[in-house]
Order: structure tokens, then C-alpha cells, then sequence
């Protein structure tokens, strides 16, 4: 008697467990951010979709196959997840720089210059000054917000818009960068030994101490460290700013409307030069992420990082927001890291176009968040419609029309 | 034989009902609905045209005239409801098919290049042209015919912005004649004119009335509807109330009908007990924004306590500039502007506010609101940095929720989900309510209203004009900027007008009547106690 009575409690509380949580989620509904999030996973099973016509063109044989491959690949071993988690730091980091600015009304299509000065103070720090890692992180903070500050200036007393500026900064960051390492010879691997003279030492080397901690998991892959961590953590000390804050509140007024900021007595201009500050400040922090791990060197190249551009579709999944932004740049990361699984079915430029193709398409987001929004409000009036009708049946519409006495 | 005869019954039956319908009705709506997320903007209405009449669009801000229109002119899709052109169905997508099936628009805001000259934008989009190069000529010849016939008085070589309001809106008219189009419609188009202009355009309403064209007119002005329309639809709050002969309506029920109450008409309020000055302005000379000239030359006033101070002038005369350098939004060029005895010429907007200004912005989606902001974010735009709403640079969410409900109880601001609404959501004359009760809600001494009730309904305007009156009898210094002379004449104790950047008359509005405020406005008059004396001009050479 007593274990079926202890049988029907417990099922009758799951029972109720499972109401509470069918209710969460008809709640989360009604929630703002629930359109936005539906709509982010829309596009990407479309991009998804669209990746796997692309291979069925490609190579209709291992389509399937690869699809497979490309969505499980980052889950498949514990070396991958670690490898996923590793790659979307930096890239959550330039995501937030460049959510961070939009929120603020400003495109910052800079990130990806912002990041390599980043990543340079942050190598320069660790090499020349034999600084330890969270000093490092901060130097590259330094590089980058002012990297970012530049255009943000341009912007606030001269009127220039930030996107040309921010573009041309790629370029003179990547090229003060490379002249700098190659002509500082105790940065460059060649100085301790190494055979490539078109690179940077490996920080971890020259400086253990500017390696970034691996949380005594280093036995399991080379590539797990606190810079995820780290960058988690940045995006919700971002989200309490501009969501908690006076200054959040103020950079998102001057984002929406520059004049009514200046009506309210905000100093637009200089929330215009801090908003961009902080914007390169994450996606230097993003480079210092990158080349402290330890696992990879800077190199000398005449072509701009694309993690400081996929930023841009990181940021744009996910809608801006810095709680998206986390997920959004774990996917990528996840897409990524699947795609290398692809091989060798798949030629690695065949991989990047599926890729190329997935994230294109999660620039859409905001596309179908606009239908997603049209098509709810379309059945909500028609179960209004419903309700007035079953309502308005007993009366006979109400006519108001003015009565003659009432005039005087 | 039987089954022929009831065919040709039934043909002729059907063919008087089309030809009965065609002569009757040029244009009928019928049952429009036409929603936007949480309000039903147009529900169910039915609007007929009939051929050469002034049909007048009559009714309250938000009370659905502008969407209705809009959807006959093709820039919404309605829900339910159909569009019928002498009795057939017509599908209007864009404005290009209302251009086709003859409908012309003349909006509150023209749709006029600047750069261009006035036969350029009347041709604009369809220029007669031969291989690719305009025949001027031609259209010019065209544009004479219809200027003579219509009494639209125009200078088909001068540039749009050289013109006079008032030609612009000919311009804008000769524009849809050029087109052929025969059924015109008017969107609020008087509030930019000065009584002489207002009279004009009626007139020529009328002439095109009489030559055929069927004309749409959408205004919440009862004088303007007595004085010209033939029918008047009503409209509140998104429905039809009726449409009636205006030979058969006052203003009183009119106003009864659009507001679903009576309304004083006359501002009531005790003569004005000034005392000292609060707002003093000397010699103030501010840039011109658009230009190299001074748009504001030399003017002086004082705002006292307890007292309502008008600027008078059409449209463009100084008064924007004058109230950004006021208020700190544009920098003054030289001057001297004092608030209760701090000199503010070059303090910020911030440290302006801080002393005791409050400025009822006249743009209120430009300046006064953040759109995308909620209510309640707007609602402490002006103060979210005071201690009471923060904390350590965190915002007090719990207290600023309190606050604006209490604000929103307190000045009856009406929306869809209270504080947490999207203000960009909000009818018009709600978001005034809201601006006015943030700004009269805080701390000040002074406060600047820029055309306080532009575009709003009648409903709105009296709350607005009770609000600034209890302003003023709180020992407040009320500084009124207007364009709307029914608000000029009834609300100030003292009118100064302003034209070409400088005042040039002071007026008491109990004595003076329209006329002579015209005259000063259009600068026909001027009080010689204003004009500029010598050596004040040697000084700014």
C-alpha cells in the first residue's frame, strides 16, 4: 500500500512539474525576447538547409554524410568541445564589441583592426615586459579602446561617419602591426630559435606566466583555458550596463535618437567616443584571448583576421543582445569546428562556402524576427475576432450618435 | 420566348444599377478596417464621394483620418473592407495607382525639392520629354493654362525655396492638376498659412469643386469646414460617427460628434497677475542652421512669473533657432540670456535644466521622445540621473516604475500596456500628454512650450491649454511658442511677434483683433518702438 501511494505522489508531482514547465514556456511566449530568439533559430536551420542543397550540388554522395558530420563534429570528442569553446571566445568577444556599438547606434565595422592592435599590445606586454597574463588582457583592453576611440572622435567632432574611418583603421592596424613585429626582433620566432620569420614568438614559451590559465584540464586538451570564461563573463557585466545602468541607458538613447539625447542634456559626443572605446576595448580583449592561449602565433600577413568581421554576423545573431551573443558565438564556433569533421570528403573550400553559406543566412535574423512579429500579430487579431464575435453575439452593435439635448 | 425576355430583364436591370451607381458615387470606401499592432486604426468605416464636392474628413487626433487616407492613397493595405471607383472594384496598391485612377494628394508636409524650380516639381516624374530631353515648353504652356484657369497663382521659374508657404501648397496643388488627377485630397492643409492665405485657399477650393474635381479634406478645424465643405464625415477613435449635409450642422454638434462631449471653446482663465522676471533675454543673436545668416537678430523679452508670453510669426521666422539657443540645443552668438538670476548664455542643456528649465520640444518625435524607449524610460528622461531614480550609476527600476505610474494616473496618459509601452506605439496626443507631464512634473521655474498642441485634437488641446494655465497661476513663467493663431489669440497675456529674426511688435491680446496680428506677422507692420536703432546696428558690423 505504501509504495503505491508513494508511486502515485511521485508521479502525480512530476505530473505537475511537467504543467509548470508547459506553462513556463506558453509564458515565455508572451516574453519580449522570445520572437528574437525564435527567429535566430529560423535562420540558421534555413542556412542549414541551404548548406546541405549546396552539398547535395557539390557532391550528392556525402551530403548527407557531411551534414552529419559538420552538426555533430563539435560534440564528437572531448578535444573538440574544448576546441569549440576556444574558438568562440574571441569570436564572442568581437561579437560583443560589435553588438555593444550597435545598440549605440554606431557600426562598428572596426572590430577586426581593433582586435589585431588588441592582440598585439597584449603579445608586446607579454614578450618585451614579461607582464602575466591579466595585465596583458588589459593592455590589449588599452590597444583596442584605442584603436576604437579613433573613429569614435572622427565621428563625434567632425561629423565622419564611423564605417569609413573604422574600415581604413583595419588596414593602418594591420600594417603598423606587421611593421612593428617585423622590425622588433625580440618578438619574432626567429629570435628564439624558430624557423619562420614571418611570425611571433609563441607567448607561452618566452613567458609562462602570459599563458592563460587552463584550469587543470590542460591533461585533457591543449586548448581549454579561462578565455571563454572570461568572455561569459564580459558579456553579462555588458548586458548589466546597458540594461541596469545611467550610462547604458544613455549610450542606447543616443543609438536611437541623437537629438532627443541632446534635448535630455546627454552629452552625445561623448558617449559617442566612449561607446567606441569600449567597443574596440571587447574585441581587443578578443585578441589577447586568441594569441595568450598559447596555442597559436601572430602572424605577419597582409590580410585582415576574420574574427574581428564575424563579429558582425555573431552580433547580428544574436540580435545585439550580449546574453545572444554567447550563444550565437558558440554556435559559429560549433559550425566551425564541425566543418573541420567534414574532411576529407569535403575539400576544406567547399566547407568554408557551407559555412560562409550558414552564417550569411544568419544575418537574416532580423528578416524573419519582422515576419515572425507580422504573422503573431495576424493570429491574434483573428482569435480576437473570434472572441468579439462570440462576445458581440447576444447585442446588437452599439450606435453612438450625438442626442440633441446634450448640445446645450 | 419567356427565357429571352427575362435576360434581357436581367441585362437591363444590372446595366441601370451600374450607370444608377456610376453617376452617384466617384469614390466610395466601404467598411475599411485597418489595424496596427494594438490599436484598431480605421474600424469598419464607409466614406462616399460624390463627384464636385468638398468632402471634409472631420475628427480627432488618432482618430483615424490620416490612416484613412493613406489607404486611399495606396500607402496601406487595408484589412477587410473595398474601394470603389464609379461603382467598381479597384485595387490600390502604391501610390502609383492612385496616380492612375486620378486620386492626388497634397500632404501636410510637401513633398517639394527644394533646389528645384516650381515647374521642375510640378513635371517631376512625369516630364513631357522627346528622346530623353525635357520639353519645357510644353509644360510650361500647360502649367500657364492651369494656373489661369484655377486662379493658382504661381512663378513657374523661381526655386521652391525661395517661395512663400502659402505658393508652395499652390505648387503642390498645381502638381496634382498636372496630373489630371480629379479627386483631390487635402491633408490638413491650412496649418501652415496666415489667415489672409487660409481665405485664399478656400477660395480655390471652391473653383475646383466648381470645375469638377471632387476634393477630400482633412482637417479638425470646425470653422474652416462651415466655411467651405459640402459634406462632413466624422470619425472618433477609429470609427464612423456620421456624415452629414453641413447645412444642417453647427460647430457645436460638430465638435459633439467628434469628441463624444461638449467643449469650451473659450479658454477659461483669471487675468494675470505678473510679478517679477523670471526668463530675460537681451539682444540675443543665434545662427541659422540652415544658412550663413542670423536667424535670430537682436531680440529681446522677459518672461515674468505668472504670466504667458507668446512669439508670434509665421512659420520660419526665427522662432527655431530662438528657442534652440533658449533652450542651449544651438549655441548664442552673442547676448545675454538670464533664468532667475544665474546667467545660462552658454550653460549646457543639462545645467539649464538643472536651474529650472522645462521645454516642451516642438518636434516631439525628433526631440522630445525616444521612440523605442518605454513610457517609463521616457517619462524620466529628463531626470534619471537624480538620486531618486539611481543608485551608484544603477538605474532604481522599482522606483522609476512608481514614478511613472504615478504620472501616467496623473495626467491621464492612455496606452496600450502602461509603463512598459512602447512610446513609438502612442496616439499623438498621448505622447504630448507625456512629454507635458514629464516637463511640468519636474522641478522648474520656466517653462518653454513650442507649439504645444501641434496636430493634436480638440480633446487634447483644451487639457494642454488648462496644463499651461495652471503652470502659469503656480507663479511659473510660461514662454509660448505658436503658429496656431486660435492659440496665440486666446492662451497668452502678452503676444510678441516675431518676423525675420526679430521682434517686431508687442501686442495685448485682449485689444488686438486677427487682422492686425496678420500685418505684423507678414511684416506689413511694425511697431517703430522695435525697429533696430542706429547704433545697435553700427555695433554688429
Amino acid at each position: 500500500m505504501k509504495t503505491s501511494n508513494f508511486f502515485s505522489q511521485v508521479m502525480s508531482s512530476i505530473g505537475k512539474f511537467f504543467i509548470k514547465m508547459w506553462n513556463g514556456i506558453l509564458n515565455l511566449r508572451k516574453k519580449r525576447g522570445f520572437n528574437s530568439i525564435l527567429a535566430s533559430l529560423f535562420s540558421i536551420v534555413i542556412g542549414i538547409v541551404i548548406g546541405l542543397l549546396l552539398m547535395l550540388i557539390i557532391k550528392p554522395k556525402d551530403a548527407f554524410y557531411g551534414l552529419a558530420m559538420m552538426l555533430s563534429g563539435g560534440v564528437s570528442n572531448i578535444s573538440n568541445i574544448f576546441q569549440v569553446l576556444y574558438t568562440a571566445a574571441p569570436l564572442l568577444m568581437t561579437g560583443l564589441a560589435v553588438g555593444f556599438a550597435f545598440k549605440t547606434g554606431l557600426f562598428n565595422i572596426g572590430a577586426a583592426g581593433q582586435y589585431t592592435v588588441g592582440a598585439f599590445f597584449a603579445i608586446f606586454g607579454a614578450v618585451i615586459f614579461k607582464l602575466p597574463w591579466y595585465l596583458d588582457i588589459l593592455l590589449a583592453a588599452l590597444g583596442g579602446a584605442l584603436w576604437g576611440a579613433i573613429p569614435g572622435l572622427f565621428k563625434a567632432f567632425l561629423n565622419v561617419n564611423e564605417v569609413i574611418t573604422s574600415i581604413m583603421f583595419n588596414w593602418i592596424g594591420l600594417f603598423a602591426v606587421d611593421l612593428i613585429i617585423a622590425n622588433t626582433p625580440r618578438l619574432l620566432d626567429t629570435y628564439y630559435g624558430g624557423a619562420d620569420q614571418s611570425r611571433a614568438v609563441n607567448v607561452a614559451g618566452v613567458n609562462p606566466g602570459a599563458k592563460l590559465p587552463s584550469l587543470g584540464m590542460e591533461s585533457l586538451s591543449p586548448y581549454m583555458n579561462v578565455g571563454i570564461f572570461i568572455a561569459i563573463i564580459l558579456a553579462i557585466v555588458m548586458f548589466i550596463i546597458l540594461n541596469k545602468t545611467t550610462f547604458g541607458y544613455e549610450l542606447k538613447a543616443c543609438g536611437y535618437n541623437k537629438e532627443s539625447s541632446k534635448y535630455a542634456g546627454i552629452n552625445a559626443k561623448r558617449n559617442i567616443v566612449l561607446s567606441m572605446a569600449i567597443s574596440g576595448a571587447l574585441a581587443g580583449i578578443g585578441g589577447a584571448l586568441t594569441y595568450l592561449a598559447g596555442t597559436s602565433q601572430m602572424q605577419v600577413t597582409k590580410s585582415i583576421s576574420p574574427i574581428g568581421f564575424n563579429g558582425i554576423p555573431v552580433a547580428l545573431l544574436g540580435m545585439s543582445n550580449p546574453i545572444g551573443i554567447i550563444f550565437s558565438a558558440l554556435f559559429i564556433a560549433y559550425i566551425q569546428i564541425g566543418g573541420n569533421a567534414m574532411q576529407p570528403e569535403f575539400a576544406t573550400e567547399v566547407i568554408d562556402i557551407v559555412i560562409s553559406v550558414i552564417i550569411y543566412l544568419s544575418a537574416f535574423s532580423l528578416v524573419f524576427k519582422q515576419a515572425i512579429d507580422k504573422y503573431l500579430l495576424n493570429r491574434n487579431r483573428k482569435q480576437k475576432d473570434l472572441e468579439l464575435a462570440e462576445e458581440n453575439k447576444p447585442k446588437a452593435p452599439a450606435v453612438e450618435t450625438p442626442k440633441e439635448g446634450d448640445l446645450q | 420566348m419567356k427565357i429571352w425576355f427575362i435576360i434581357i430583364i436581367r441585362i437591363l436591370v444590372i446595366t441601370i444599377e451600374r450607370t444608377l451607381k456610376m453617376s452617384d458615387y466617384i469614390i466610395e470606401m466601404l467598411n475599411i478596417t485597418k489595424e496596427f499592432p494594438g490599436i484598431i486604426a480605421n474600424d469598419d468605416i464607409s466614406l462616399q464621394l460624390r463627384k464636385g464636392e468638398i468632402h471634409a474628413l472631420l475628427g480627432e487626433n488618432g482618430a483615424g483620418k490620416s490612416t484613412l487616407m493613406s489607404v486611399l492613397f495606396g500607402l496601406y493595405q487595408p484589412e477587410k473592407g473595398t474601394i470603389k471607383k464609379n461603382g467598381e472594384v479597384v485595387h490600390i496598391k502604391n501610390p502609383n495607382d492612385a496616380n492612375d485612377l486620378g486620386i492626388g494628394m497634397v500632404h501636410q508636409h510637401f513633398m517639394l525639392v527644394d533646389v528645384f524650380t516650381v515647374l521642375e516639381n510640378i513635371i517631376l516624374g512625369i516630364e513631357p520629354n522627346q528622346l530623353g530631353f525635357i520639353k519645357k515648353k510644353e509644360a510650361r504652356d500647360k502649367v500657364m493654362v492651369l494656373s489661369k484657369k484655377y486662379g493658382l497663382l504661381v512663378d513657374p521659374n523661381a526655386y521652391v525655396k525661395d517661395i512663400t508657404v502659402g505658393m508652395q501648397q499652390r505648387v503642390e496643388i498645381l502638381k496634382m492638376l498636372y496630373r489630371e488627377n480629379d479627386i483631390l485630397i487635402f491633408d490638413e492643409p491650412t496649418a501652415v498659412l496666415t489667415p489672409q492665405e487660409i481665405d485664399e485657399l478656400m477660395m480655390i477650393m471652391r473653383n475646383l469643386a466648381k470645375e469638377g474635381k471632387s476634393i477630400l479634406f482633412i482637417t479638425h478645424k470646425l470653422n474652416e469646414i462651415m466655411a467651405v465643405a459640402d459634406r462632413v464625415t466624422v470619425l472618433r477613435k477609429g470609427k464612423c460617427v456620421a456624415t452629414i449635409d453641413v447645412k444642417d450642422a453647427t460647430k457645436e454638434k460638430l465638435s459633439l460628434m467628434m469628441v463624444g462631449r461638449s467643449v469650451n471653446f473659450n479658454i477659461e482663465k483669471e487675468i494675470s497677475n505678473p510679478k517679477e522676471v523670471v526668463l530675460s533675454a537681451r539682444n540675443l543673436v543665434i545662427k541659422s542652421s540652415s544658412s550663413k545668416k542670423m536667424a535670430v537678430n537682436d531680440v529681446s523679452f522677459d518672461v515674468h512669473r505668472g504670466e504667458i508670453v507668446c512669439i508670434a510669426g509665421i512659420d520660419g521666422n526665427g522662432q527655431t533657432e530662438l528657442v534652440h539657443g533658449v533652450t542651449g540645443l544651438d549655441e548664442i552668438v552673442s547676448g545675454q540670456l538670464i533664468l532667475d538670476g544665474h546667467d545660462i548664455t552658454h550653460a549646457s542643456v543639462r545645467n539649464r535644466s538643472k536651474l529650472g528649465m522645462s521645454h516642451i520640444a516642438e518636434d516631439r518625435h525628433k526631440h522630445g521622445l525616444i521612440l523605442d524607449y518605454s513610457l517609463e524610460e521616457n517619462l524620466v528622461l529628463q531626470r534619471y540621473w537624480q538620486p531618486e531614480f539611481q543608485n551608484k550609476g544603477f538605474i532604481r527600476k522599482n522606483a522609476v516604475r512608481s514614478y511613472s505610474d504615478d504620472l501616467i494616473a496623473k495626467y491621464d496618459i492612455r496606452s496600450g500596456q502602461g509603463s512598459i509601452t512602447t512610446v513609438r506605439s502612442m496616439s499623438g496626443g498621448n505622447q504630448q500628454k507625456a512629454i507635458v507631464a514629464r516637463e511640468v512634473d519636474k522641478k522648474h521655474e520656466v517653462l518653454i512650450a513650442v507649439q504645444p498642441t501641434r496636430g493634436l485634437d480638440i480633446g487634447a488641446i483644451e487639457y494642454i491649454h488648462k496644463q499651461l494655465i495652471a503652470e502659469r497661476d503656480k507663479g511659473f513663467g510660461v514662454l509660448l511658442i505658436s503658429l496656431e493663431l486660435d492659440e496665440v489669440m486666446d492662451l497668452p497675456d502678452r503676444i510678441l511677434v516675431i518676423y525675420e529674426g526679430r521682434i517686431v511688435g508687442e501686442l495685448d491680446p485682449k485689444k488686438t483683433t486677427f487682422q492686425e496680428l496678420g500685418l505684423y506677422m507678414s511684416g506689413a507692420k511694425r511697431d517703430p518702438k522695435f525697429e533696430p536703432s542706429a547704433d545697435q546696428g553700427a555695433t554688429q558690423q
